[in-house]
């Protein structure tokens, strides 16, 4: 890349640092990696420091310093992904390259990836940014092949694309939405403009509140705070300039409603936005969306037009007089972390995706020092479907405590994966029998930051009183090892993505985990049960969500299958250290070429 | 009734604990009134001649002779303590940990600046103990019982801790004991 084309790229983003995640995009995208020797010029040109600069690059899994490819593999390699084959996937792709993860040969880089959204169809890999969903090995020779004769990504999909808006010109992707069951908010028809021009039109800002209010809505994401409450702080909050967010980085392992929801109802999310904005008084929204799902930004763009020529967006949206709302796509780059509403802040702003302390509240002090609203996808269509129908007729849905439904990513071992729209309070089991599970030895409720539970709590109604999810359910049937096909996976995931910023977070889970693969090794004694209790009670000093969840995957099961761990134990013993001297001298033995005599 | 007896050691340590551990001043006129000494660096007994009730170790595990000497306390002394940054968490010699042990040897005896060494010999003489992969603190090797933090841990908080232990009363550690800067 030359220094030429570098400027060109400052010069589309008007050399404005806080677009730097879009600045590095477009490098990395044109040359599959950001070179060192131009971070320096990045980093004058934008009038900060190359450290700066740096720290945001090494952040990200989807940005490199080192070149990455002309094809870039990037293979999934979460829970549900094993589930489904994923060995075999991950051996076929280095027998065909002659290279181990993490490696580039011929030009074709092979990597690990996170959860990248499409556990109902695993295995699945991006191949620069493209998905490639339900992989066999007999695939993967087919893309190799397709790769060394150099052919373009997009024509690598063979003939059929995925259902509903999948196989739009604007899509054309394999990935498939798997809509199981429709409700209230997924299944109603929707008209794009309407509530906004026939309804949000006639009322006052504080109307449009008041009726989230009476909904009694609770954010999607996961906190479930209060939507008409968070609205009504960042309305009375001071300043010249408020902003909606949207936040579409759903990173949970697990889940993938927001992918399903911006495919099938992307104007319902951007009309959620405009009126969002109109109630707290915004003039520019944010859709931030995570790096796996940029197959979807072409699509989401043209909606945006579409919406401009509709008069929903722009000047007046609605025709509602001294209202002015726009609406820009921001791509991560592959953090868990940003997830978190201020890490997600953070990140829009070019930045390190680091979780803030509070106070303030994005509400009060959030995108660039400004009032923010950060809501979650599902919580912003339903904010549509409220308006629509009205807050009483929402109130109605769901139990007393949580109103309304609940769109739900369901994976693993069940004859039909994919998404369930429920109200909210029904139990596992009405779960489990809907998505055809049979010989169920667990569910992971929420995704890894939520608890593993067992059949004896499959009565167990969900609700944010009972058992909260964020929307992830995967169905993990008697087949598994949980601790070691499960738990040790969720661990492993955890470690990857902290932040680092806060000490129990960047420790615990490493030393957990070691725990952990003791007991796998059948090395394990009380006390190192006793550790690992005492150890986590660490959690919650963490500054995020995440951290203070980081630990759940080992406590749930823990506390709901104390005999898969007790079974493994090493009785009548105080002390196993666990420590091979053995393995702890080969290396240095081989290098002087000694035969070890201890 | 005899005295107690008392054994420390310094494995890969710098000597600074046991430095600060006679910073207690002449306090340790009183200590020598309250336990016995045996193997250690201060009294120069090179080898248990006895049981112990007390063990002090400096320093992690970065060769196998660290690790032999640190089971033999294990298993001649009753009460372990962990004493100092090294032999809690690693301390400066697990800096290292994170550079595979092979390129550690090579950068000091092959390709460092300063190393001239034009035969390129390796320490490799049977009598000399083995280089573990990386630097262990004492509680992954052996159980200890009792960690004193700091980098020394400071005179009055051995002293108190010996105190405590020899005598079987309760220990007092204030704020002031037990803060690092």
């Amino acid at each position: 890349m030359t220094t030429q084309e570098i400027h060109g790229i400052l010069d589309k983003y008007k050399h404005d640092k806080t677009r730097l995640m879009d600045i590095l995009y477009d490098i990395q995208h044109k040359t599959n990696y950001i070179p060192m020797d131009k971070v320096d010029i990045i980093a004058d040109e934008l009038n900060m420091s190359s450290a700066d600069v740096e720290q945001t690059i090494s952040f990200y899994h989807f940005y490199s310093t080192k070149p990455r490819g002309k094809y870039s593999i990037c293979l999934n390699n979460s829970v549900v992904a094993n589930m489904k084959g994923r060995e075999f996937v991950a051996q076929a792709f280095k027998d065909e390259l002659g290279c181990e993860f993490g490696e580039v040969k011929d030009d074709i880089g092979l990597f690990e990836t996170s959860c990248i959204g499409m556990s109902d169809q695993e295995p699945a890999a991006l191949i620069n940014g493209k998905v490639f969903t339900n992989l066999t090995t007999y695939r993967v020779r087919e893309l190799i092949r397709d790769m060394r004769l150099g052919m373009k990504v997009d024509d690598m999909f063979a003939n059929t694309f995925g259902d509903s808006m999948n196989s739009s010109p604007l899509i054309k992707s394999c990935v498939r939405n798997s809509l199981k069951r429709t409700g209230p908010i997924l299944g109603q028809e929707y008209i794009p403009g309407k509530t906004l021009k026939k309804q949000v039109a006639l009322m006052s800002p504080q109307d449009v509140i008041n009726e989230l209010k009476k909904s009694h809505l609770r954010g999607r994401g996961g906190a479930g705070f209060p939507t008409g409450i968070k609205w009504e702080f960042a309305r009375k909050a001071k300043g010249e300039k408020k902003y909606v967010f949207c936040n579409a980085d759903e990173g949970e392992p697990g889940t993938f409603k927001d992918r399903v929801i911006l495919t099938e109802k992307p104007g319902m999310v951007f009309e959620g936005m405009v009126i969002a904005a109109y109630a707290i008084g915004a003039s520019e929204g944010i859709l931030y969306l995570r790096y796996e799902y940029r197959y979807l930004r072409k699509y989401l763009v043209d909606v945006l037009d579409k919406m401009r020529k509709n008069n929903s967006l722009g000047k007046n949206p609605g025709g509602i007089k001294d209202f002015e709302f726009d609406i820009r796509i921001q791509l991560g780059a592959g953090a868990y972390v940003c997830g978190e509403e201020s890490a997600l802040i953070e990140s829009a702003e070019g930045k390190r995706g680091e979780p803030r302390n509070r106070p303030p509240f994005p509400v009060e002090k959030g995108y660039l020092g400004f009032p923010t609203v950060v809501n979650n996808v599902e919580t912003l269509i339903a904010a549509v479907r409220i308006i629509q129908n009205g807050g009483e007729w929402y109130q109605k849905l769901g139990t007393k405590e949580s109103t309304g439904t609940k769109i739900l990513s369901v994976s693993g071992d069940c004859l039909f994966p994919g998404i369930y729209e429920l109200e909210w309070g029904f139990t596992v089991r009405t779960l489990l029998e809907m998505v055809g599970a049979r010989n169920t030895q667990a569910v992971q409720v929420g995704g890894p930051s939520g608890a593993l539970i067992g059949p004896e709590q499959f009565d167990r109604n969900v609700c944010y009183s009972d058992l909260a999810t964020g929307g992830s359910m995967i169905v993990i049937d008697n087949r598994r090892d949980l601790l070691k096909d499960v738990v040790l996976n969720f661990m492993e995931f955890f470690i990857e993505e902290s932040c680092g910023s806060c000490v129990p977070c960047r420790n615990i889970p490493t030393l957990l985990k070691q725990k952990l693969e003791k007991i796998l090794e059948g090395k394990a004694t009380n006390k190192d049960f006793d550790d690992i209790n005492n150890w986590a009670k660490m959690m919650p000093i963490n500054r995020c969500g995440l951290g203070h969840t980081a630990a759940n995957p080992i406590i749930t099961s823990l506390k709901n299958f104390r005999h898969l761990y007790r079974e493994r134990l090493k009785k009548d013993i105080e002390f196993e250290s666990g420590f091979c001297l053995d393995d702890a001298i080969r290396e240095s033995c081989e290098f002087v070429d000694r035969i070890p005599n201890i | 009734m005899s005295k107690p007896v008392i054994a420390t050691t310094s494995l890969a340590g710098c000597f600074g604990c046991h430095m600060s551990f006679l910073d207690i001043d002449e306090r340790i006129l009183d200590l020598i009134e309250l336990v016995e000494f045996n193997k250690s660096p201060i009294d120069d007994i090179k080898s248990f001649t006895k049981d112990c009730d007390i063990g002090l170790i400096e320093g992690g595990c970065c060769n196998t002779e660290n690790i032999h000497i640190l089971k033999e306390f294990r298993k001649k002394c009753k009460i372990l303590v962990s004493f100092g940054e090294c032999a809690i968490m690693g301390g400066l010699p697990a800096m290292r940990n994170d550079i595979p042990v092979k390129e550690c040897l090579a950068e000091a005896y092959l390709s460092g600046p300063s190393t001239v060494n034009e035969e390129g010999i390796l320490p490799n003489d049977e009598e000399l103990p083995i280089i573990l992969d990386k630097v262990y603190p004492c509680h992954e090797i052996v159980k200890m019982d009792y960690h004193l933090p700091g980098c020394p841990p400071r005179a009055d908080l051995i002293w108190e801790v010996l105190h405590a232990l020899i005598l079987d009363v309760d220990i007092d550690l204030p704020y002031e004991l037990i803060k690092y800067d």
